[in-house]
């Protein structure tokens, strides 16, 4: 009976303080994601070309080159326009994409072979980008307000954060982020989890460089599939941020005038 | 002549010492023997596989084109869940909401990929240039009646879910969750998907009893194989109860079924530790081997337990000399048929099935063990327990009453020798001729009868909904991005055509189906356009579209490789036997041959195609393995009994009980399983010793004693005939105990292996002797008639 007088004010203040840290966590995370987003803000727009390489487990391997243009957008998600450079079958296939920061994205595919610009009405965004490892989801532009956020832990300048994805159709549970708080709060690495919350993916970013001593682009994206020991590769060429695209570059006739 | 008798001596005289020696240090030679047999058991280690990948060697060629086809595109493994709704209908809002949850539920799986289910099937449908992808049902709670109408008309309509994912009542449907197995450690991986999937299953039939559920798939598959070397392993409890009555039954002492009780358990104790040593893990024809050795191995012991008794109660020895002399005249006859044996089990490793290698090593291991046993510890326990002496005069009565009947047999068989080999050769030519007709089918559902749980699910499964059964296909393009070529989708359409006329072919999936349902989304579902693209822009276009349009887990990668340059057709078939398998197999790839490009030729494959063939391969690669073993036990006979010509001549009783066993098993049966082919050279180690006893006994009495051939015979049976009974009703009882398991390839195994048994004995009994005489008859030119009534008379 004493015992448990002792106790209960122990156990009460112990469990006040694991409330107050998980909360703190929850805002820190999220704060961090949004000092991340506001460290990129104004790049206006940007175009850049890649290359895309499909590696199975036996190391056969597939290229895509692909170029991307994105508008930068601050009340609703950014847009943007990929234009499929090859496989010679898709060339000049392209997609316009309006993120939106809640519900689901617009999507728009032009198709060169019939000249026809299609509307692609789909939740599904989870599913692989063009048979690679990457998802849709993983490439579209990266909404605060996509996730729910958990902090995790410091390392050095690392910061790491969970986040959980809105979207009740993602393909994960959750993503465990990795930012590098000295260097603009630039991604390092992205580890994926699948809805039985097992490590499905790992991104990894490198070869960064720094655009008008502001913005980080990494040239390097890899990203291992741990299920299927698949792997894909993105080596980004250079960035161009003096275009000045502008909304009417995002259009339905843009997407087609991009394709030809 | 001179220098034979010395050999023998020899023998003899080593007999002799070992016997004395083990008598004299008892104790120390008992003490070691636990140690060894202690070790051992400490290295021991029990661990199952049931992988279905067990069954095939790294060298198998269909497992390499197999490991090829799921390299290329995901290597799966399946779980199929069947709902059947007690109602009857799949599309009320209560069930569809029910097989959403499960579908959800079912993500939770361990290692999945993929959850296929009729609910989150990717419905594509256009408006104009608005193309909608959706799950077919998806919120289901919140559907409409009307809604639900046309969720069931679009569902029967859909050829990929039809014969699938749903009946075509839409009485009953599947949930299929493809798992990736890591493959590290199988042991460990499959029982813990199926525990999470036992639990996902036991929890929805609490909250949904409205619902019948069934799983099959090859998850399960391996779960069954799993759970039924487990169930054979216990069967060894079985045995060892038979072989404690029996013992005690022939023996009747309590000390000598003990001594045996030891024996046994220290010879299947050091086949624990060598399946440790060596990293064994058991299946379910290995996990057979205690009941095996069990069965084998109390024979040594009964032999030499029951000349000891008998020297002391009988000849009214004591206990030392007793033991000495059963000893002198058992060491030989227990050496040479664990020799026989031992080299029976090896001839194991000719085959291509490598549970089956194991078994053989691992019983023949266990067999030389048992015979250091029988002739240390035994011998040793002996000289330490006492004897008890009582009730010898009734049993005097008994043997008489015996010898007075294999006496009898030996009469019938010696006045009619010509007769009875024609007759005897007659039916064995016949039943040779009819053990010719039975035909290989290896029916992977029916390794498992009809008791156990996943069999009855499959067959649900099977006659319900799709098949078990199915031949998968990697059709090349031969260029990167080749599965857009006009050409290569018309011939693949071709082929999709072709395969869904055949009789057994239930279900079909290929590439072709997605170029045609995509290509009609892109000219707003206009039915005219259910057609492969007629330009290849076009085509990977489409394709490019649809791919973006798919969520997680239900993408094309396991459909088409990463170079887009092969596709996958995967056929379900109806319950087949092996060699339609096989003549389906070969008749799809002679269709590709004959229709297709080069490019497109392909080889079929699948677990259950490979099982068809591994009956086949099996008999091919075990082939030479009998012949060896056949040479080989022929030769030791030869030495044993110091005789070519007699050598020679236990072929044919050696042989013939197989091709009687076999006869026989085409008018019970008719067709043969992998586990099946083992038999000749395993049982071939095991009625040799009917031979090997029944020869020697004759020699020794020809040679030793100096009777002419009918003589002989009559002595042989009289001084064999009961053991001979003996040891082939302890055999009996230990495979007709494994016959009794519910796995096809032990139990068909064991039922044959009794018929065998039970033919060898025959034979023995009644071929053997009469061409004994047949081929002395030539030797013999004096006729001996008078003397042998005198030995009749008496």
């Amino acid at each position: 009976m004493k015992k448990s007088r002792i106790f209960i004010p122990i156990i009460a203040s112990v469990l006040a303080v694991v409330t107050m840290n998980a909360q703190s966590a929850e805002e820190r995370g999220l704060q961090i994601a949004k000092t991340a987003e506001k460290a990129d803000e104004g790049f206006g727009s940007s175009i850049v070309e890649l290359k895309m390489t499909l590696k199975n487990k036996n190391g056969q391997t597939s290229e895509r080159f692909l170029t991307t243009r994105t508008l930068e957008l601050t009340e609703d998600g950014d847009k943007s326009l990929i234009v499929f450079e090859s496989p010679k079958d898709v060339k000049g296939t392209a997609t316009l994409t309006f993120t939106h920061k809640v519900g689901a994205d617009d999507q728009w595919l032009y198709l060169p072979s019939i000249k026809r610009v299609k509307r692609i009405s789909s939740n599904n965004k989870s599913g692989p980008f063009v048979g690679s490892e990457f998802a849709y989801e993983d490439l579209s532009s990266q909404e605060v307000e996509k996730y729910g956020y958990k902090f995790l832990k410091e390392d050095g300048d690392l910061l790491v954060v969970e986040q959980d994805p809105v979207d009740p159709k993602s393909g994960y549970t959750r993503r465990v982020v990795t930012y590098n708080q000295s260097k603009g709060y630039r991604l390092e690495k992205i580890e994926f989890y699948d809805r039985k919350n097992a490590l499905l993916k790992t991104l990894v970013y490198s070869d960064y460089k720094l655009y008008k001593n502001k913005f980080w682009r990494a040239a390097t994206f890899n990203m291992v599939n741990h299920q299927s020991n698949k792997e894909t590769l993105l080596k980004f060429g250079e960035y161009n941020f003096g275009a000045e695209l502008a909304d009417e570059d995002f259009t339905e006739v843009a997407l087609k005038r991009a394709g030809s | 002549m001179n220098a034979i008798q010395k050999t023998k001596n020899a023998a003899n005289a080593f007999a002799k010492n070992w016997a004395n020696f083990v008598i004299k240090f008892k104790w120390p030679v008992l003490i070691l023997t636990i140690l060894l047999a202690m070790g051992l058991a400490s290295q021991g280690k029990m661990e199952f596989d049931g992988d279905y990948h067990v069954f095939f060697s790294e060298s198998n060629p269909e497992l390499e084109a197999f490991d090829a086809l799921q390299e290329k595109y995901t290597k799966d493994d399946n779980i199929i869940v069947v709902l059947a709704p007690k109602d009857g209908n799949i599309f009320t809002r209560e069930n569809l909401v029910a097989i959403e949850e499960l579908t959800a539920e079912a993500w939770n799986t361990p290692y999945s990929s993929r959850v296929d289910a009729v609910t989150n099937f990717q419905h594509t449908s256009a408006q104009g240039d608005d193309l909608y992808v959706d799950d077919l049902s998806y919120d289901s709670a919140n559907k409409t009646d009307a809604e639900i109408a046309e969720i069931r008309e679009k569902a029967l309509k859909e050829p990929l879910l039809v014969h699938r994912i749903i009946n075509e009542e839409g009485s009953v449907t599947a949930i299929n969750i493809t798992v990736r197995l890591p493959g590290e450690n199988s042991a460990a991986e499959i029982p813990e998907v199926t525990i999470a999937t036992r639990e996902m299953m036991s929890k929805f039939q609490e909250s949904h009893p409205n619902f019948d559920v069934y799983t099959t798939g090859l998850v399960p598959l391996n779960t069954a194989f799993f759970e039924s070397s487990q169930k054979d392993l216990m069967l060894t409890m079985v045995m060892l109860l038979i072989v404690v009555i029996v013992t005690l039954i022939l023996t009747r002492n309590f000390f000598a079924t003990l001594a045996t009780l030891v024996v046994v358990l220290f010879s299947i104790m050091s086949a624990v530790g060598f399946i440790g040593l060596n990293g064994i893990k058991l299946t379910p024809p290995s996990a057979v081997f205690p009941t095996m050795i069990l069965t084998l191995a109390v024979a040594d012991s009964i032999h030499i337990l029951v000349t000891y008794l008998q020297k002391v109660r009988k000849d009214g020895l004591d206990k030392k000399a007793a033991l000495v002399e059963s000893m002198r005249l058992n060491f030989m006859p227990v050496f040479i048929t664990s020799l026989t044996t031992v080299i029976g089990f090896l001839t194991l490793n000719y085959g291509d099935v490598p549970p089956f290698w194991d078994l053989g090593n691992i019983v023949a291991f266990g067999m030389a063990m048992a015979f250091l046993f029988s002739t240390t510890t035994l011998p040793a326990l002996m000289a330490i327990f006492p004897i008890w002496k009582s009730k010898k005069i009734a049993k005097q009565q008994d043997k008489e009453l015996h010898k007075g009947m294999y006496a009898r047999l030996g009469q019938f068989v010696i006045k009619q020798p010509l007769r009875l080999t024609i007759i005897s050769l007659a039916i064995i030519g016949m039943l040779a001729y009819l053990a010719s007709k039975n035909v290989f089918n290896d029916e992977f559902v029916e390794y498992f009868d009809t008791t156990v749980q996943f069999r009855q699910d499959s067959d649900f499964i099977n006659e319900n909904l799709t098949g078990f059964y199915n031949v998968e296909f990697s059709v090349g393009s031969g260029e990167s991005g080749g599965i857009n070529n006009p050409e290569y989708l018309q011939k693949l359409n071709e082929f999709e055509v072709w395969l869904e006329e055949q009789p057994e072919v239930v279900h079909v999936n290929a590439f072709s189906e997605v170029a045609r349902r995509v290509n009609r989304s892109m000219h707003g579902d206009d039915q005219n356009f259910y057609k492969v693209p007629e330009n290849r822009e076009e085509a990977a276009q489409y394709l490019l579209l649809y791919e973006l349009s798919l969520p997680f887990g239900l993408d094309l990668n396991n459909q088409i490789n990463v170079d887009k340059s092969e596709s996958r057709v995967t056929v379900t078939l109806e319950n087949n036997s092996s060699a339609e398998m096989i003549a389906f197999a070969e008749r799809s790839e002679q269709w590709l041959e004959d229709n297709a490009p080069e490019a497109m030729h392909s080889l079929a494959v699948s677990p259950t195609l490979m099982f068809s063939k591994l009956g086949f391969r099996q008999a091919e690669s075990m082939f030479k393995g009998n012949i060896i073993a056949l040479i080989l036990i022929s030769l030791v006979l030869m030495i044993a009994l110091r005789n070519v010509k007699l050598g020679f001549l236990s072929i044919i009783p050696n042989v013939t009980p197989v091709l009687v066993g076999f006869g026989l098993w085409f008018l019970l049966k008719g067709t043969i399983n992998t586990g099946m082919v083992i038999v000749f050279g395993m049982t071939l180690g095991i009625i040799v010793d009917d031979t090997v006893h029944f020869m020697s006994k004759f020699l020794r009495a020809r040679r030793e004693l100096g009777y002419n051939a009918k003589d002989a015979i009559i002595y042989a049976f009289e001084t064999v005939g009961k053991a001979l009974v003996t040891t082939t009703i302890v055999l009996l009882a230990g495979f007709v105990v494994l016959s009794t398991s519910t796995f096809a390839l032990n139990s068909y195994m064991a039922r044959i292996t009794v018929i065998i048994i039970i033919a060898a004995l025959v034979i023995d009994f009644i071929l053997l002797p009469s061409l004994l005489i047949l081929v002395s008859k030539k030797e013999e030119k004096i006729v001996t008639e008078p003397k042998m009534q005198m030995q009749l008379d008496k």
